[in-house]
């Protein structure tokens, strides 16, 4: 609903009466309304009750919110929720970076295959990549029989049942983020590079610019806008995994990869506490909202 | 997800009027979930049992009839059993269509809730027993009691009173084995021990008649260089049910059901805190299978099938599939008692009953199907599939070693009352609870005082809550 005229002077924008906007959104506001704000005025309201999804529900008032914010174990959720966003956000953007600052200086031959390849992770179902990515962690994987052959080789054992791992499960899965996660980054880095007119890179050269300084001066202030997209919809896949999580490892071992969204569903169809869950997915939803608000207002922000 | 706010700086005269007419509707909104703003849930009726007189035992006048039967009876033996048991009952009244919704364990667990609570509910379903599952769809009122037509079918005098007690709990869903008859189940189940013939062979020695010979056996296998028992725990469930093989072993079989059903006790005392130490020690001497918390459950028999194992702790579920891959080489023992000779105690019971929901427009057929189900006939079915039936079946015996052995265990533990139930009945978060810290206890990141002490918190705080 952003009117496209700026009429801050005249107070009101020439020619048609202002009430009629409300018309013309009306279908996708009701679609809107329905889908979206329902559920979540519903699920704000379910999260003040104490209630186990089948018989009445008690008032609880913002308990399952203070619980939320203390329990030690949901606490540990969302906090392995933002070691996530490094592995979904940061270091995907990170590679993205390399590959596009390469990519921008040489011509690549086959460019359009490399750029396939590399997003066909986003194409796949979430299901079918964290499948897949179980059988190359377990015991018996192809990382295993690398690092076993490794060993063979002199090298210690570094082989492990990762999923299972107290200390390397929650990497492992934040792995898989971020071989999913390059591919989305790195094609909207090679779209917004391609906006960049060629004089700057040309201008660049002729003062002396190396790789590094080139990539510092044109690349990055000419990818901000793209780098903001990326990292919003990086950090909320993020912050809303579950299907990789419930796939993989259930939360374990012990609690170690239990992330917010897992806990939701968890909550909810497990162990019957819909009302908590409801509080700890209001609750996410307010942390991907300031996030990716704080993204967008860094991203335009700065030299705007 | 505002990306790229237009002109920022120029709208803002006009920032106060939009928030004002995007305040009404978010204020209409709110104030609509208001109006409707009555506690969640339905009111918690709990659904009246009518007459047994008025109960229809003739289906044949029930006109024609779509029964949905929702159950997870997918594994190979039990999904022929099943099978076998509709086209039965369908040929017996061609008027009855059986719509059968067959899913996992876990996925039937996860979507009966919403199933249940909605308007148009399946009529027969499978609720596991327990606090999480059957307490829970009771309490609200979701299943129908069974009293009138057990007394028209006689089910509690079909069924020993253990069996029929796991399947009772009283209408406020707090107390298991007592309150009303809410299911009845088709086979008996035991978690004891396969073991592998021909390894116990190869390292040279018998199956073990004593808790301690076991132990002994367990160390044996290992200095053999065989794996002594095979372990799958990336589900919490499973290490669950070997530390209550365990338990079953150091507390013995009153304190073990005194604790499942709240009765006394708590987790910390010695005895349970006993049976995790002998987990964390088998863990730490390298008896289980290495990265057990990384290894799926069901891959567990499929890797003892491949020789990996001397021995697995394991369900009867498991059995006919083990029979089809290992034939005779694989053997089932009860957990040996601590004197040869006495009596066995282990973990188990019978399998999900079948219920049939409060808001089901055929109950009456639905009973004629639990009735049929659970028939002297239907064991008879159990046997020839490949299951451990509830009940001894009239004129079938089981077919290949281990189901012999299985069915003689069964006797033998109906006759000394050696079952105890399975844990995870206690609260409906113990799965998380002990099962979580259960994995670090084997991973030696956890004691057993700290495992135990975690589970007794989640305990008190739901036998509060009751």
């Amino acid at each position: 609903m952003t009117p496209a005229k700026d009429d801050s002077r005249s107070g009101r924008p020439p020619g048609e009466p202002r009430s009629i906007g409300w018309l013309y959104v009306l279908p996708a506001l009701l679609v809107y309304a329905a889908f979206l704000l329902w559920p979540l005025v519903r699920g704000f309201w379910f999260s003040l009750y104490e209630w186990d999804g089948i018989s009445t529900g008690t008032w609880a008032g913002l308990s399952n919110y203070t619980k939320t914010l203390t329990d030690p174990s949901l606490r540990g959720a969302f906090g392995h929720a933002l070691i996530l966003i490094v592995f979904y956000a940061v270091i995907p953007c990170l590679i993205a970076f390399v590959l596009v600052g390469a990519v921008s200086r040489t011509r690549i031959r086959g460019l359009a295959f490399f750029r396939t390849v590399l997003f066909l992770p986003q194409v796949v179902a979430m299901v079918a990549v964290a499948v897949a990515w179980q059988w190359v962690y377990s015991p018996d994987g192809p990382v295993n029989s690398v690092l076993r052959g490794l060993h063979r080789l002199g090298l210690p054992d570094w082989s492990r049942g990762w999923l299972g791992d107290f200390t390397f499960a929650l990497p492992a899965v934040g792995l898989i983020g971020t071989w999913v996660e390059i591919g989305l980054a790195m094609v909207l880095f090679l779209a917004g590079v391609q906006k960049i007119p060629r004089e700057l890179y040309e201008a660049a050269r002729i003062d002396g610019a190396g790789p590094v300084r080139e990539f510092l001066a044109v690349t990055l202030p000419g990818l901000r806008r793209e780098l903001a997209v990326a990292l919003t919809l990086t950090v909320a896949a993020a912050l809303r995994n579950f299907d990789l999580i419930f796939v993989t490892t259930k939360g374990g071992p012990g609690e170690e990869t239990k992330v917010p969204a897992y806990e939701v569903y968890n909550r909810a169809f497990n162990t019957g506490e819909v009302g908590l869950a409801c509080a700890i997915g209001i609750t996410l939803a307010a942390l991907i909202f300031l996030l990716t608000a704080g993204i967008s207002r860094l991203a335009e922000g700065r030299g705007a | 997800m505002v990306l790229e706010p237009v002109g920022r700086r120029g709208r803002r005269g006009r920032g106060a009027r939009r928030r004002g007419t995007l305040g009404t509707v978010v204020a209409a909104v709110l104030g609509l979930g208001l109006v409707t703003a009555c506690a969640p849930g339905s009111d918690g009726d709990k659904p009246a049992s009518k007459a047994p007189a008025a109960v229809s035992t003739d289906v044949a006048k029930a006109g024609n009839v779509t029964l949905t039967v929702w159950d997870q009876e997918i594994q190979g033996g039990q999904r022929k059993q099943i099978e076998t048991l509709n086209a039965r009952f369908q040929a017996r009244y061609p008027n009855v269509k059986i719509n059968r919704v067959a899913r996992s364990f876990t996925d039937l667990q996860k979507t009966l809730r919403l199933a249940l609570s909605g308007d148009d509910p399946p009529d027969v379903v499978q609720a596991n027993q327990g606090y999480a599952a059957m307490g829970q769809v009771v309490k609200g009122g979701l299943l129908l009691p069974l009293d009138s037509y057990d007394q028209v079918y006689g089910w509690k005098k079909r069924y020993p009173k253990g069996l029929t007690d796991l399947n009772s709990v009283t209408p406020d869903g707090t107390s298991i084995g007592g309150g009303k008859l809410y299911g009845v189940s088709l086979n008996g189940e035991i978690v004891g021990i396969y073991y592998n013939k021909d390894k116990l062979a190869k390292i040279g020695i018998q199956p073990p008649k004593t808790w301690a010979e076991f132990e002994q056996a367990l160390g044996t296998a290992k200095s053999k260089g065989e794996l002594p028992l095979a372990f799958g725990n990336l589900e919490k469930l499973p290490a669950m049910q070997m530390y209550g093989v365990i338990q079953d072993q150091t507390a013995g079989k009153e304190a073990v059901r005194n604790l499942v059903f709240g009765k006394s006790g708590s987790w910390t005392d010695q005895p349970n805190v006993q049976a995790a130490q002998k987990l964390a020690d088998w863990a730490e001497q390298g008896y289980l299978t290495k990265d057990a918390n990384a290894i799926k459950w069901d891959d567990t028999p499929v890797n003892f099938a491949k020789g990996q194992g001397v021995f697995m702790v394991g369900g009867t579920w498991w059995a006919a599939d083990l029979k089809d891959k290992l034939g005779d080489k694989v053997g089932f023992m009860l957990p040996p008692p601590a004197q040869a000779g006495g009596a066995p105690v282990t973990m188990g019971g019978e399998s999900l009953p079948f219920s049939i929901t409060a808001k089901s427009r055929h109950p009456d057929v639905a009973a004629a199907y639990i009735n049929f189900i659970t028939s002297p006939e239907a064991m008879d079915v159990s046997v020839e599939t490949g299951n451990l039936p509830a009940l001894a079946p009239p004129s079938r015996q089981p077919d290949g070693t281990v189901m012999k052995e299985i069915a003689a265990a069964w006797a033998e533990l109906s006759k000394s009352d050696g079952i105890t139930p399975y844990i995870d009945y206690a609260t409906p978060n113990l799965a998380d609870t002990f099962g979580g810290p259960l994995q670090r206890l084997l991973a030696g990141k956890a004691t057993p005082q700290q495992a135990l002490g975690d589970a007794q918190k989640d305990y008190a705080e739901f036998l509060k809550k009751k």
